[in-house]
């Protein structure tokens, strides 16, 4: 099998999409297509030869050639995620390779059945790329995002996805906001629990596909509530966040 | 890469003890959790454990036979694929070798698809699994495994990526030759070897 190789990318945006978020877009000298959910490996390395690799998951769908939009978190004291936020600007140069995972992927077989995707703050990167690539392809299949935010500002891509919500009559946006709701709203405000799912999962006349992404606790429990609900555990793919994703 | 570097990135972490996290990993004092899909349910009366395969006498242990056996202590670095690595673990558990002991393993098995409940598998070659190398951990820093965490009972085998130390494991299956498991059918090494940073196919 031919390796998986490291090269070196330059950074050709930066978007600030939330106070601790940002969406680096590289350039890659030797681009892959990769399929919605996979990830690429980033490494930086010191003067001094030390070096720290971390994953993160790809927002852009593969129609977008020749580059990838990585959207990052600032976690506090993370030694990779606050260089990428703080220390880096357009034109530098960052050594990645991939895509890998062939797991938590989107493939173009499944663009018939229901789709519902989970999310959890920055857990929505994986599932942006599902619906960007959906979006271009022309899936109709009947597709719910449930996005758990804290607040409005927290919500990464919230324009985008309004916009996706309003064009695309087959899917339905959803969110929860778990600390501070905008003034005018009437939707949950409250962790995604059992009675939340059972209401979304509800709307579909046949079982989804399900993709979960987020922090291990919202992870843990919405699986484990869908199983419970009688879904295919084989139809439940997940991908945490956990503390350590710094 | 010779020569590159990023300006102005250095070491934020305190470096751990030298010579015990290997390339491209780091500490962490959390015990992350990752599975690929929802965590299993398993009653102890129902619970098994299996040897089958290539052994001389295939063996079937409920849960109460299984903490018969002789349970040992062990103290082991952990590393996740994921890029995390956990220092000096502490479990409790019973010894591939004790478990052996039951199965009479023929000679020509060579590797093991350990299986588990929810259908993940994933494969280790035999001599990996011997010789006080790896355990069916029951109990994690004196409590009982969590399910989160792979409980009631889970493969350990410390010195590969943790994703080859099957959670929720319900038995050892012994093979002639190797094949692979379930992220190792998806990309992932077939062996996993942190210190050689093999952790996807193309790595091995």
């Amino acid at each position: 099998m031919e390796k998986i190789q490291w090269q070196i990318a330059q950074v050709t945006s930066i978007v600030q999409e939330t106070p601790r978020v940002k969406t680096l877009t590289l350039h890659l000298p030797q681009w892959i297509p990769h399929l919605p959910g996979q990830h690429y490996d980033l490494r930086l390395t010191a003067e001094d030869g030390y070096q720290a690799e971390r994953s993160y998951s790809i927002a852009s769908p593969p129609e977008r050639t020749g580059e990838i939009a990585l959207t990052i978190e600032v976690i506090e004291d993370g030694e990779v995620s606050s260089y990428l936020f703080d220390g880096i600007a357009v034109g530098d140069p960052l050594e990645v390779r991939g895509p890998i995972g062939g797991y938590f992927v989107w493939k173009d077989t499944m663009a018939n059945t229901p789709l519902l995707l989970v999310g959890g703050g920055s857990g929505i990167v994986p599932l942006m790329a599902m619906l960007r690539h959906r979006a271009n392809i022309g899936a109709t299949n009947p597709t719910t995002l449930l996005f758990s935010v804290r607040t409005s500002e927290d919500a990464i891509y919230r324009q985008e996805l309004e916009l996706l919500a309003r064009k695309d009559i087959h899917f339905k946006l959803v969110f929860t906001f778990t600390r501070q709701a905008p003034t005018d709203w009437t939707g949950y405000t409250r962790r995604v629990d059992h009675t939340m799912l059972t209401d979304v999962v509800g709307r579909f006349e046949t079982s989804p596909n399900c993709y979960v992404c987020g922090p291990t606790a919202l992870v843990e429990n919405v699986a484990n509530t869908l199983a419970d609900m009688g879904l295919s555990p084989a139809n439940i793919r997940t991908e945490r966040f956990g503390p350590t994703g710094a | 890469m010779a020569g590159f570097f990023n300006k102005g990135f250095g070491r934020k972490r305190e470096s751990a003890p030298s010579g015990r996290i290997p390339p491209g990993q780091y500490e962490t004092r959390d015990f992350p959790v990752l599975t690929a899909g929802p965590t299993p349910r398993i009653p102890l009366t129902t619970w098994t454990f299996a040897l089958e395969g290539l052994v001389e006498t295939p063996t079937q242990f409920s849960w109460d036979q299984f903490n018969a056996l002789p349970l040992q202590a062990f103290t082991n670095d952990i590393h996740c694929v994921t890029k995390w690595s956990k220092l000096d673990t502490h479990w409790e558990g019973v010894s591939i070798d004790t478990l052996l002991e039951h199965a009479n393993v023929k000679p020509e098995a060579q590797y093991v698809m350990a299986y588990s409940y929810g259908d993940y598998t994933t494969n280790i070659p035999l001599a990996d699994l011997r010789n006080g190398k790896a355990f069916v951990g029951l109990r994690f820093e004196g409590q009982p495994l969590a399910p989160e965490h792979g409980g009631p009972a889970r493969l350990v085998v410390p010195h590969l990526y943790f994703w080859k130390s099957a959670k929720w494991i319900k038995g050892l299956r012994f093979m002639e030759s190797d094949k692979p498991g379930f992220w190792e059918r998806g990309g992932y090494s077939m062996y996993g070897d942190p210190w050689k940073e093999q952790r996807y196919r193309s790595d091995d």
